[in-house]
């Protein structure tokens, strides 16, 4: 069983267990538009919520990618610095940037439902 | 401009909308950055095929009384320009620095001279010219609208509209109708790739857009891909790569100084420049190729040996190189191409060298 929450940032976290799995929106890609670039975060690292943990880059522009929650890197998706289209392609499947290990529900839990996050995206 | 209400548009803005183009704030203006197809596809679809671009921001004026004074404002050859043929210019100030650069034309036949600056300086380009030159008349026509069609078969998609038009050779400029309209079109651009310039009222730009954008080859191209071309040819974006704190040696802008101007001199600022020319200048603009895959963007420090040597100026992904691409200057003693560097990107130092430019061949038809 897992749920998916969302930031007022644009990225998405997937909470199975206490690992979490993080990406940025669908919304968030097509505003970025063509993805040529993206560093993930090293296995091992510690990451607190709302710290700098990825970099995506478009054409145009640089971005950083927020960890939501905190806890250590488990896995970061090596396949994306060779494929960065994939963020496009599937931003909130195979585009994944990393998983989190260690995440306290209540950090996830404070964070945005689909549904608030659908509301959020209408308002911008 | 806080709001976009304070924005203008060019005549295109409702085709722009209707096209699907994604508007950002640019100079003043209300432009597309891209189109639903994307910079990426957007840029190699102009460098294989062809692409529209509006450029109605620029500033477009006519020079007309004795227009040999231009000299005095750039140190390029305005006096030789010969009928039918542009040519790329910069605008100095009394300090010897690049005030913007523009080009200017001499249509056959006609006195006063055609010119295009920049969106973001027009106004200021334009009083500058008007106070610096004695018995000149400069009539801006922002009222004109401009479109680029750039690309290898951009010849082929505008023949159709305006026949004879692949006889023009890079540089060559001709009053003559496109789509039915009277326009001035030269083939020229800011992409590295062969194609025109297309100037035409700003009443017949929709119509000629429109009549354009139903050839086959031709797909509408925002400003995003529009920067990514430019880059990736070496061109400088000015308010980027050349600005008031630049001089057209260090800029590496030598090319555009008239020969018998580096002799003669009689331009704003020619002691300063010429000066430079003879004893060299402390920095200068170069390409750079990071070895990664990471784009170093404007503002990045450049290192050699742990010391700032120098700041990227233009920097990003080039769709056609596949790769990273950027300019930058650096103290002239490492301007050496092949000179390794460092860029100083999100707190990294990632190894790049010094290249020459275009990082892409030019596609200009020169003959």
């Amino acid at each position: 069983m897992s749920e998916t929450r969302f930031t007022d940032s644009h990225e998405w976290v997937r909470l199975e267990g206490d690992t979490a799995t993080i990406g940025i929106t669908k919304y968030a890609a097509e505003s970025l538009g063509d993805v040529v670039f993206v560093e993930v975060p090293e296995k091992g690292r510690k990451v607190s919520a709302g710290a700098e943990a990825a970099v995506v880059e478009s054409v145009k522009a640089a971005s950083e990618v927020y960890a939501p929650v905190g806890g250590e890197v488990s896995e970061a998706n090596a396949a994306l610095e060779a494929k960065p289209a994939t963020v496009n392609d599937d931003p909130e499947g195979a585009g994944w940037f990393f998983k989190v290990k260690g995440v306290s529900s209540a950090d996830f839990t404070k964070l945005m439902t689909a549904d608030a996050y659908a509301e959020f995206v209408k308002g911008l | 401009m806080d709001t976009n209400d304070n924005l203008r548009r060019t005549p295109l803005y409702a085709l722009h909308k209707e096209l699907g183009g994604k508007m950002v704030p640019f100079a003043g203006y209300e432009m597309p950055v891209q189109y639903p197809a994307g910079i990426l596809k957007e840029h190699l679809h102009t460098r294989a095929v062809a692409g529209l671009f509006d450029v109605s921001h620029m500033g477009q004026a006519f020079l007309a009384g004795d227009t040999a004074q231009l000299e005095k404002a750039t140190p390029a050859d305005v006096i030789g320009l010969k009928d039918g043929m542009q040519r790329y210019g910069l605008l100095l100030t009394h300090d010897g620095t690049i005030k913007d650069d523009f080009m200017f034309s001499r249509l056959a036949g006609e006195v006063p001279l055609y010119l295009v600056v920049n969106a973001g300086t027009k106004e200021g380009d334009f009083a500058y010219i008007q106070s610096e030159l004695k018995g000149v008349t400069l009539t801006p026509r922002l009222d004109r609208a401009l479109l680029a069609l750039q690309g290898p078969q951009a010849v082929t998609a505008l023949e159709r509209h305006s026949p004879g038009i692949g006889k023009l050779t890079f540089m060559q400029v001709i009053r003559t109708t496109v789509a039915g309209a009277p326009a001035i079109i030269s083939r020229t651009g800011y992409t590295g790739e062969d194609g025109f310039e297309i100037s035409i009222e700003g009443a017949d730009a929709e119509c000629v857009a429109r009549a354009l954008l139903g050839e086959p080859e031709v797909l509408p191209i925002g400003l995003g891909a529009r920067d990514s071309l430019r880059l990736e040819a070496g061109l400088c974006l000015h308010g980027h790569d050349i600005d008031d704190t630049r001089d057209p040696v260090e800029a590496n802008l030598v090319w555009s100084i008239g020969k018998r101007r580096k002799t003669e001199g009689g331009f704003a600022g020619s002691d300063i420049v010429l000066g430079k020319l003879a004893n060299g200048t402390a920095r200068k603009r170069v390409g750079i190729l990071p070895d990664g895959r990471a784009p170093a963007r404007e503002g990045t420090e450049i290192i050699k040996d742990g010391v700032v040597i120098g700041v990227i100026t233009s920097g990003g992904f080039g769709p056609s190189k596949n790769g990273p691409v950027a300019m930058g200057y650096v103290q002239s003693e490492f301007a050496e191409n092949g000179t390794t560097l460092e860029l100083k990107v999100r707190g990294q130092s990632l190894p790049a060298r010094v290249a020459p430019m275009p990082f892409v061949p030019h596609g200009y038809k020169r003959s």
